[in-house]
């Protein structure tokens, strides 16, 4: 394939960036190979954090509860996110500035005032802490930034496509699925990318909402700073990461070979 | 579903009020019903309580008691709350600018890869994030210290004689807030540069527009909605994060978002850390309504 | 509609209890009796295994506090299953275990917070008849002022804020707080994150306690921690050793603690016990109110005080432990660091922190001042 000169020069911009979002990574599987278990400095190599690793029941049991934790409150924000988007750009109703608005303030809460807010709502109701409370929490926190996104994929979209769809017979639900989803489907995998990033990082609310037998992975991590985080963590990261992008990799061969 | 029966053959340029009532509500009780409850439920509820909270007093003991008062309230108008709050603002400013410039060249590119790469490339941006925010910044840590690999990597090549001071400054507090922050701004930016008709450019260049011009007149203003997400979900969030700056910066000032958190974790003043707390949301309030102002123009007659 | 009234009412309350404002405070205080008849199930770990204990115990403790291996002794002895829960600062446990009604048996908190948590009501005394290692602890350091009788509280262990110097790069000698203005320090001190121990530090220098709350002593003690603001590289109460260790600070005012972990890496740290005097600060284990199961809690604290179960903790966790029986057992190396064991007469004269009331406001302001001052 040839590239204009723009286009190389847009390549190589997009290389450095890559560079600057994967620098810092790099460092992470690095120190993962790092003898000294303070991550400070580097003091030789070994792979013994792996072996470590698979012996913890504790890490893994975390991440496990991370993952199921991120993977139901991604779908259910994003749904809920993207219903109320669409219908925020579909719909004309009493109220729809001041929803408008107040969807933005989660975003702006203090965590730590969030985090002790929803504890004490929880607590009132007789709802015991758990993943039941972390999952409508992380919903919580993620649904604004969905809505956000989506909205502005569907700024300026054609309305009357939708119409047309409407007047020769569709439901809204027919017109939503055939019509509306297959545009706004970029900003709708947008977004579920940040819900599930949010989620996975998330400290400060969790803990306070978190039950004595859920407790997430960065909470586990965040317990550990004061006698140095294992490298076992970041043996977990890497791994994380290269199942990550071979699953990514493997999608995207098969997805290619159907073409 | 049943309301597809009712549906009107009167049609394409009616108003939606005289569209069928019954199948437009349906759509609005799925589409809006949803979030209302929910964020009504778990988000404006537990709101209320600090809200409750700010009019209280601090207990001598740091519990909470009577009279009502509105004096947390007023304590906060003071010049050092301004000052923290202008130091807050201006480090989120700062951050969203930087954002958006090295952000959107990069969306832009993403956004017209080949079809097959987009998703890839996509992918690749957020991966690096769903790795551990303390063991990343950590890591930045081992980058930029005098020892680090920067100042040693620099030095080898004979490019500084000294090292750099590049940790506990503010460069490293931007460093660490750019880095966390670009996906918020690329993701938005590329789903809105990535529904960009290139007839339009095309339909420009033909009109003799440069291409500066053409990115200017009609790249910029068709993705403006892109950068007004992009842009609130990296000032918004900027504007209370503490974290990144306590780190790398050396906890050396007092934002905001410190103020509000040494509210409820030190001084245990929750009366003033709630009072706090919903000034920011008020003056996040605020900067919504100037978005949605602005905005209104543009989307706000498609919407009836 | 009245129930939901009501409901709602409920959760106004809760923001009340959450804080415990005076009315809805000690709950099931009034029941602290009821677990007193059968006192030789919590004896010595030696008694009968699991007598008169539930099966069940919610424990939350300060991260990186007690070793695992202690939790699974005591489960295996007594056949009791221990759901353990972390938490990293006081207010953090304060506000869960406030909320929480009743889920946890056992929690630990710092001195300066047990009169605040008796005062609202949040913790039940022990009984002591329950704990017979109680005993082992040595005597300055129970019976304190904070809890005369130790009816709350019972010490678990402590951590001084000292100082320390790399003397391989900083030539200059430093004996005292006040010699932290040294201009010669530009850019080199690491200090814990913590506004109650650097302004104690701060008004230690100048004479006064590290618990004054006279507003001109205040004062005086800001402008003189602005002045200190140069020579401070950065604040890092998690982990300033890692700043110690890789060479970007050459002093250090941080936990004992955090000392002898870096001194493990670069041996040139040297301990200096400042001519002003340490604080020190101790953690103590409180029952929550309303605990379900607080005899069974008040056996866990026994078994944690038996001496080779408390060594044993020391051995991972390298804090002051205040038992006397214990400190037979740990390592010499450990004993002798003044960093984590300062001498005797360094502990006759250290300040503990007290609960400062309505000055915590004060404190609070100064400290924004301080940071925001550039």
């Amino acid at each position: 394939m040839r590239l204009s000169f723009a286009g190389r020069l847009g390549a190589v911009y997009a290389a450095l960036i890559y560079l600057f979002l994967y620098l810092p990574i790099a460092i992470l599987i690095l120190y993962s190979f790092n003898k000294s278990k303070l991550n400070a400095v580097w003091t030789g190599f070994t792979v013994d954090w792996y072996l470590k690793l698979f012996h913890n029941s504790d890490v893994l049991e975390a991440m496990n509860t991370t993952l199921i934790v991120a993977a139901v409150s991604t779908l259910a924000s994003t749904m809920i996110g993207t219903l109320a988007a669409v219908g925020m750009y579909r719909y004309h109703f009493r109220g729809k500035t001041a929803l408008d608005a107040m969807l933005y303030l989660p975003i702006v809460i203090p965590e730590i005032v969030m985090g002790i807010s929803m504890l004490a709502f929880f607590a009132q109701l007789k709802i015991p802490l758990g993943y039941l409370t972390l999952i409508a929490a992380h919903i919580t926190f993620s649904v604004p930034f969905v809505v956000v996104v989506v909205k502005a994929r569907l700024a300026g979209f054609d309305k009357s496509i939708e119409e047309a769809a409407m007047d020769l017979g569709a439901t809204p639900w027919q017109t939503f699925v055939k019509v509306t989803l297959p545009v706004i489907a970029p900003g709708v995998i947008a977004s579920a990318l940040l819900a599930f990033t949010l989620s996975v990082d998330d400290v400060i609310i969790s803990f306070f909402v978190a039950g004595p037998t859920s407790p997430t992975l960065p909470l586990k991590i965040f317990s550990m700073v004061k006698f140095g985080v294992s490298p076992e963590i970041n043996a977990l990261s890497t791994l994380m990461l290269m199942v990550t992008l071979l699953i990514v990799v493997i999608a995207e061969r098969i997805r290619l070979r159907k073409s | 579903m049943k309301s597809s029966v009712t549906t009107s053959p009167v049609r394409t340029e009616t108003p939606a009020a005289l569209k069928p009532k019954r199948s437009r509500d349906y759509g609005r009780l799925w589409t809006i019903g949803p979030v209302v409850v929910w964020m009504g439920v778990l988000f404006l509820l537990p709101l209320l309580l600090v809200l409750a909270v700010s009019f209280f007093s601090r207990s001598t003991f740091g519990g909470i008691e009577p009279p009502l008062t509105a004096n947390n309230y007023i304590r906060f108008f003071d010049p050092l709350y301004y000052k923290i709050l202008w130091v807050s603002c201006v480090l989120a400013f700062t951050t969203t600018i930087l954002c958006l410039f090295l952000g959107y060249p990069f969306a832009y590119v993403v956004a017209r890869a080949p079809v097959h790469l987009r998703n890839l490339l996509l992918l690749l941006i957020i991966v690096p994030f769903w790795t551990n925010s303390l063991i990343r910044t950590y890591a930045w840590i081992v980058l930029l210290r005098t020892e680090g690999v920067i100042n040693t990597v620099l030095k080898a090549l004979g490019l500084i004689a000294e090292p750099l001071p590049m940790l506990y400054n503010e460069f490293a507090v931007l460093t660490g807030l750019v880095y966390t922050m670009l996906p918020f701004m690329v993701l938005p930016l590329y789903a809105s540069i990535e529904k960009l008709d290139k007839a339009y450019l095309e339909a420009a260049a033909d009109l003799g527009a440069t291409s500066w011009q053409t990115f200017w007149r009609v790249t910029v203003p068709l993705t403006a909605p892109g950068i007004m997400a992009g842009s609130l979900l990296v000032f918004i969030p900027s504007l209370g994060l503490f974290f990144i700056p306590d780190l790398m910066g050396g906890s050396k000032a007092v934002l905001i978002g410190n103020l509000i958190k040494n509210q409820f974790l030190t001084a245990r003043d929750w009366p003033f850390g709630s009072a706090a707390s919903i000034i920011l949301m008020a003056l996040t309030l605020l900067f919504i309504g100037g978005y949605l102002a602005v905005t209104k123009d543009k989307e706000g007659k498609g919407l009836t | 509609m009245k129930k939901r009234w009501k409901r709602m009412m409920g959760i106004g309350l809760t923001v009340l209890g959450l804080a415990a404002a005076a009315g809805c405070g000690s709950p099931s205080a009034s029941t602290p009796a009821d677990g007193g008849g059968s006192p030789q199930a919590a004896g010595s770990p030696g008694g009968q295994a699991g007598a008169g204990l539930d099966a069940e115990l919610n424990v939350f403790n300060w991260s990186e506090y007690l070793p695992e291996s202690v939790i699974k002794k005591f489960e295996e002895k007594y056949g009791v299953k221990v759901n353990y829960t972390t938490f990293s600062s006081n207010e953090e446990m304060l506000a869960k275990v406030a909320a929480g009604g009743g889920i946890y048996d056992l929690t630990v908190a710092s001195d300066y917070y047990i009169q605040p948590m008796v005062k609202q009501g949040m913790i039940e005394p022990f009984d002591l008849n329950n704990v017979p290692n109680f005993k082992n602890l040595l005597p300055e350091f129970v019976n304190k002022e904070f809890d005369p009788g130790n009816k709350y509280s019972i010490p678990y262990m402590g951590n001084t804020v000292s100082l320390a110097v790399n003397t391989e790069k900083i030539k200059t000698e430093i004996a005292s707080y006040q010699d932290l203005w040294k201009p010669e320090l530009k850019g080199q001190i690491v200090m814990v994150d913590d506004q109650r121990f650097i302004l104690g530090m701060v008004l230690k220098s100048l004479g006064y306690s590290a618990n004054d709350t006279d507003p001109a002593h205040l004062e005086q003690a800001k402008q003189k921690m602005i002045e200190l603001m140069p020579n401070i590289k950065a604040f890092d109460s998690d982990s300033p050793k890692t700043l110690m260790i890789n060479g970007e600070v050459n002093v250090a005012f941080v936990w004992g603690a955090e000392i002898a972990l870096a001194q493990r890496e670069v041996p040139t740290f040297q301990t200096i016990l400042p001519k002003e005097g340490l604080m020190i600060t101790m953690d103590n284990f409180v029952i929550p109110a309303g605990a379900k199961h607080k005899k069974t809690a008040e056996a866990f604290v026994n078994f944690l005080l038996d001496p080779a179960i408390s060594a044993e903790i020391a051995d991972s966790f390298p804090y002051i432990n205040p038992n006397k029986e214990a400190r037979t057992m740990i390592d010499r190396a450990t004993l002798e660091n003044i960093a984590i064991y300062p001498p005797a007469e360094e502990m006759n004269r250290v300040e503990g922190l007290q609960d400062i009331g309505d000055a915590a406001k004060l404190y609070d302001r100064i400290w924004s001042e301080v940071k925001s001052a550039q």
